[in-house]
């Protein structure tokens, strides 16, 4: 319904409805048109036609107060928090919707501006109920900051002595959303949230006047992985976050600045801790990543930090349960099975969420026993360039500049559910830059259009051929900014090698065509947070071939996907797992070693567009779990094979040797060698006829996929809540 | 909605830059001398309505006969720039309450295409209190309407009109789809209209009896499915509205009366009436006299005379009298001595702090009680209003919990200046102009009625002791 071609008009002719992108490198360089002069409280300033008011005093440091207004959401204009006096025109303005004109003069603290926006704050709070010291928002809420500062020193309500307030009841959409509609003032910021950049038009409003009420029409839960956004735009306390609720208030935390490693992306978020304990997680703004937005896995699963952990070495006893020991047991243990081990029978498998230091480590320690063993749990393949170009396996476009693509062709990817905030991306394209998405593989629930080109993974080979008869084809060659997505799971299948080989292929086809040289086409989307690191490192990619040789010795790095399994190796193969979780790894280990969870450590993360970010250690690991790379370091010392590391300025110094991408933080290296990745590919262009298949069908699926969300109530719930959801006729 | 714009354009001299054309009106080609003095009554030759009453077939063979439909073609061929400029020189102002020029609203359409089609919209929902002179248009006279739609489609190059008719209106929405029906089988709509090588179509969209979607935007909301919730100006329908297309909203009246401005010449409307307020206009006459009516009279004719010539006198006599909303529910009422002496135009009205906003005239006589009838207003407009800004949302619940109160008397005097500011609060600072028609009743009560308000006060303190709302202050 967003999609029309008006609002997709409206929305690139008026950079008041579009949202402010940053600057990208790749974005057309557009004529610049002629800037308006305007003055704001008599100062001038320059702005390009259509900015509105509101956008032209935020450049000369004046804020204006707003509700409903968002700089990432569509325009709406029924707050009247915003309203401004503009010379020569009688009535008070809406700044945040009203485009500036030449010559145009705003007073934005005259008589008639404060008066409105009194007036407008007096009618906010007549119906707002006074529930300030019980509710959740407090220290954190718009209304309660801007009544300080813009609105009246006294009550004038005598109506609070007849009819009082008014009254609406709540609505349960879900276990993440707390809802206190008798808060709400009306801003419909979740509505537009809801229905433009999550893509579920679930919330609306109902009842007119003041019996109006947002809620999702009948009673039903807010199916969406990004739901918890709602929350972080509520400008007052009528959505408040359910499983924080009561716990503390803004002022008590700690807050720390950290990345999530739940998914791919590293979205950028903060740590809100008190009395080392983590108590809730929001989204720090990254334009480049996630901009203000995180899904929900990521801002709910860290009630999963307490349940489950590992806060003691433990070792099997002789009926192979396992018991708490001294540190000094369990890494002598663990380093006496290093080194007893031959070489060539000894396997390390690190798991999603290991950070490059422990990856680097443990790879460190194996080579210094005399084994390349160092292995990833997910798979990809190493025919053609493998891992050695990093190109082949990065998410190459770049996240913030598949927003600028023209056409999407997603192929064995349900991105919605494996890297959400892409998924914005591109339904941001979608909706504002008319971009055509097409998606081979099973058909999901992308929020937006695609054509669906078909489950098999032929059409791969025949898009790359160029003897496709679909109409895709035609679409891809003819566009200027195409994007392939690949999704990293179809690379386990047999076919997975021919699968790459064709995709670079047509990716390389195209990106060769491209007027402009910079655009890359080709994407791999990884599904964890540690692959892009550990391929980065050397690890092999998947254990396929060394876990069939039969390891005597196995080192579990976090590697709890479940790929190696008692099983699967010899009766007397000794397992030692590091890890921050008592989850599959550790269920089937000899020897336990608590490590430290992404809250817990400085760290440092590589994202799936190859951005070395760290994370900051918010609380301290609980009991006596120690930082992953000490524990290796400890044990390199034991077996006799030290590590040339003592702190982590060393360990980073050893990661920069190995790649200086890995710690240039922040920041993405330009990836090359497209075309002999392509060349190499070539050879690999076998035929290929399976299906493509994805494992995050729908929203179930998604909530609970690696140790720290399996381990969170919250997850838990959530999963509940959607199955039941499921069986209602809503 | 009645007399929002009216209100901005009289607001002060200094403001005149923002409504520059409309002062071109009495300075620019067509300027008009003061020479009559008397207005009214109307001859029965210059009424444009001849069958407001149904006395006479309403389909097309006894519109036909009325004169309707009379050299259509040659109007058309006569092109665009003749068409606004015959309604220019008219003087013609939107019937529908803001009072527009309505040859200066059709010349904003004619733009250079950008590829867009255009469209009219006829603003059918009559839902001011009051007023109900649409109605006897469309079900007595619908083929002057669906005239009036092609020759002002075609002066502002429009594809199609739709007229965005009331719910309730379901005979008049039945007179009139039939009379749409007998325009196409005749060849005066559709393809090759009127044999003028013009397509148009002509279109009926019942509403669903929503008192906000009278707002122009908010009908376009509706007309495309949505909730009639009106939008933010800028941009204006002129270059987004319907289907995000050109588009321009008008009243049934305003357009119904085009065809004959255009047989009869812009002149002829314009003898009627004051400068700047020329025309005949259909009065509505109701409440307390004698015999309440719709008729149609030249504009500016005192009202006093207009309600003894035309509705029988006020019950009682004319000292029974005791104030007029002189032009639907959102206008601010005026007391007697006021009643007497004005005259029923837009500038007159606007000098005694009123609207002729649909010239919907209410009469009170001495045995109304005023303040109900004012509350019982504002509880229409509590009803009404669409909830999407905060000011008439939370500000017109408030002002209509006041106002039952002071109905009683069970409020504090003070609280009478309070309801004034927030009045001031509401008005201006909203979306649409319902806000502003929700606060002008109780201005106006404020205004006139005060003494009557503090009688009541102090008689319930008299009886009751001191009203809880004292304590606050």
């Amino acid at each position: 319904m967003l999609r029309q071609p008006l609002t997709r008009a409206l929305a690139l002719s008026s950079p008041a409805r579009a949202a402010p992108l940053a600057v990208r490198r790749y974005a057309e360089i557009a004529p610049q048109p002629d800037k308006v002069e305007v003055f704001i409280d008599d100062k001038p300033v320059y702005v390009p036609p259509g900015t509105t008011v509101l956008q032209a005093a935020a450049q000369v440091g004046v804020e204006i107060p707003r509700f409903c207004y968002h700089e990432r959401l569509a325009v709406a204009g029924n707050c009247r928090m915003c309203l401004v006096e503009v010379e020569k025109s009688p009535k008070p303005v809406a700044a945040c919707a009203m485009p500036v004109m030449k010559g145009m003069r705003v007073k934005t603290n005259s008589d008639l501006t404060r008066k409105a926006r009194e007036g407008v704050m007096e009618f906010l709070l007549v119906n707002h109920p006074l529930d300030c010291p019980i509710c959740d928002q407090g220290g954190e809420c718009d209304l309660q900051d801007q009544s300080m500062a813009f609105g009246s020193d006294k009550s004038r309500f005598t109506d609070i002595h007849f009819s009082g307030k008014r009254a609406v009841e709540d609505k349960d959409v879900g276990p993440l959303i707390k809802t206190i509609m008798t808060r709400c003032i009306h801003c419909t910021r979740c509505i537009r949230f809801a229905s433009e950049v999550a893509g579920v038009d679930d919330l609306g409003t109902t009842g007119r006047g003041t019996d109006m009420q947002v809620g999702t029409y009948v009673e039903k839960m807010f199916l969406s992985e990004l739901s918890g956004n709602i929350i972080d735009l509520c400008p007052v306390g009528a959505l408040t976050s359910k499983p924080y609720s009561f716990a503390a208030r803004p002022w008590e935390t700690r807050r720390i600045d950290s990345v999530d490693v739940l998914d791919p992306l590293g979205s950028n978020i903060v740590v809100s801790t008190r009395t080392n304990e983590v108590l809730r997680i929001l989204p720090r703004t990254n334009e480049e990543i996630n901009e203000e937005w995180l899904s929900d896995k990521s801002r709910f699963a860290c009630d999963g930090l307490k349940r489950q952990r590992l806060v003691t070495p433990l070792m099997a006893d002789s009926r192979g349960n396992l018991t708490p020991v001294d540190w000094e047991d369990a890494v002598v243990a663990a380093a006496r099975a290093l080194r007893d081990c031959p070489p060539d029978k000894l396997l390390a498998v690190a798991g999603d969420m290991a950070d490059a230091e422990s990856l680097v480590a443990l790879k460190d320690l194996l080579n210094r026993l005399g084994s390349e063993n160092a292995c990833t749990e997910q798979y990809f393949p190493l025919e053609g360039a493998g891992i050695d170009l990093r190109s082949t396996y990065l998410l190459n476009t770049g996240i913030a500049n598949v927003e600028d693509a023209d056409f999407v062709l997603l192929i064995g990817t349900n991105v919605r559910f494996e890297a959400p905030l892409l998924n914005t991306r591109i339904r941001k394209a979608f909706i504002h830059k008319d971009t055509d998405v097409a998606l081979i593989g099973p058909k999901v629930d992308l929020t937006y259009d695609y054509v669906h080109v078909g489950e098999s993974a032929s059409i791969v080979k025949d898009l790359a051929s160029g003897t496709s008869a679909h109409e895709v084809l035609r679409k891809l060659e003819q566009a200027k900014r195409p994007v392939v997505i690949l999704g990293a799971d179809q690379l386990k299948t047999q076919e997975g090698a021919a699968l790459l080989a064709y995709t670079q292929e047509l990716a390389l086809r195209l990106q060769d065509k491209l007027e402009d040289k910079n655009w890359k086409v080709l994407n791999v989307l990884q599904r964890t947070a540690s692959q892009v690191a550990a391929l980065d490192i050397g690890y092999k990619p998947g254990v396929g071939a060394l876990l069939s040789a039969g390891p005597q010795v196995v080192y579990l790095l976090g590697a709890d996907s479940g790929v190696v399994t008692r099983e699967s190796l010899p009766k007397d193969a000794v397992v030692i797992y590091q890890g921050h979780h008592g989850d599959a790894g550790a269920a089937i280990a000899d020897v336990v070693l608590p490590g430290a969870a992404y809250t817990e450590k400085r760290a440092t993360y590589v994202n799936a567009e190859g951005r070395a970010q760290q994370t900051l250690p918010a609380v301290t690991p609980p009991g006596q779990a120690r930082e992953d790379w000490k524990i290796i370091r400890a044990i390199s010392e034991v077996v006799g094979v030290r590590l040339p590391y003592d702190n982590l300025d060393e360990v980073r110094d050893r990661l920069s040797q190995i790649s200086p991408a890995l710690v240039t933080y922040g920041d993405v290296q330009n990836n090359n060698y497209f075309a002999q990745a392509r060349a190499l590919a070539q050879s690999l262009q076998k035929p290929v006829s399976g299906n493509l298949d994805v494992k995050l069908k729908t929203l179930e699926d998604y909530f609970m996929t690696d140790a720290i969300s399996r381990a969170s109530p919250t997850m838990a719930k959530c999963v509940q809540a959607v199955l039941k959801q499921k069986q209602s006729t809503y | 909605m009645a007399g929002a714009l009216t209100r901005v354009i009289q607001g002060s001299k200094s403001h005149l830059g923002i409504v520059g054309p409309l002062v071109n009106i009495n300075n620019g080609s067509v300027r008009y001398q003061q020479t009559k003095t008397k207005f009214g009554p109307l001859a029965d030759s210059d009424r444009i309505f001849t069958n407001l009453y149904g006395r006479h077939d309403w389909r097309l063979k006894g519109a036909l006969k009325r004169g309707d439909w009379y050299k259509t073609k040659e109007i058309l061929l006569k092109g665009t720039d003749w068409i606004v400029n015959e309604l220019k020189t008219s003087g013609l102002r939107g019937r529908g309450g803001a009072g527009f020029p309505t040859g200066m609203k059709w010349s904003f359409m004619n733009k250079p295409s950008d590829g867009r089609p255009k469209y009219l919209v006829v603003n059918a929902d009559e839902g001011e209190p009051g007023t109900c002179k649409d109605r006897e248009i469309m079900r007595h006279d619908p083929h002057k309407l669906i005239e009036g739609c092609l020759i002002a489609g075609r002066a502002m190059g429009a594809q199609a009109a739709y007229i965005y008719i009331r719910g309730e209106f379901y005979n008049e929405a039945s007179n009139l789809q039939v009379a749409i029906a007998e325009a196409y089988q005749a060849g005066l709509i559709g393809r090759n209209a009127c044999g003028s090588g013009y397509d148009f179509d002509v279109f009926v969209h019942r509403g669903a009896g929503a008192y906000i979607c009278g707002e122009e935007t908010a009908l376009i909301e509706s007309i495309e499915g949505k909730q009639g919730k009106p939008r933010l100006k800028p941009p204006f329908p002129a270059d987004v509205g319907l289907f995000g297309c050109p588009t321009t909203v008008n009243n049934v009246e305003t357009i119904a009366v085009s065809p004959t401005i255009c047989r009869r010449g812009g002149s002829w409307f314009a003898s009627f009436g004051r400068p700047r307020n020329s025309g005949t206009k259909l009065f509505n006459i109701s409440g307390h006299v004698n015999t309440p009516c719709t008729v149609e009279e030249e504009m500016s004719i005192p009202l006093k005379e207009l309600i003894e010539r035309h509705a029988g006198g006020v019950t009682g006599g004319w000292d029974n009298l005791l104030a007029i909303i002189p032009g639907g529910s959102s206008t601010p009422l005026i007391p007697k001595d006021v009643c007497s002496t004005v005259m029923m135009d837009f500038d007159a009205l606007v000098a005694a702090q009123t609207s002729l906003g649909t010239a919907a005239i209410i009469v009170m006589d001495r045995s109304t009680d005023i303040v109900k009838a004012i509350a019982r207003l504002i509880m229409f407009y509590k009803h009404e209003s669409c909830g999407q800004c905060t000011p008439c949302r939370e500000g017109v619940s408030w002002m209509n919990k006041i106002i039952y109160r002071f109905v009683e008397g069970n409020a504090s005097p003070k609280e009478i200046d309070m309801l004034w500011e927030i009045s001031k609060q509401i008005e201006g600072h909203t979306i649409c102009a319902l806000g502003d028609g929700a606060a002008w009743p109780v201005q106006g009560l404020i205004r006139h009625f005060r003494p009557e308000l503090e009688r009541r006060m102090a008689q319930h303190a008299a009886a009751h002791g001191p009203s809880r709302a004292e304590r606050l202050y």
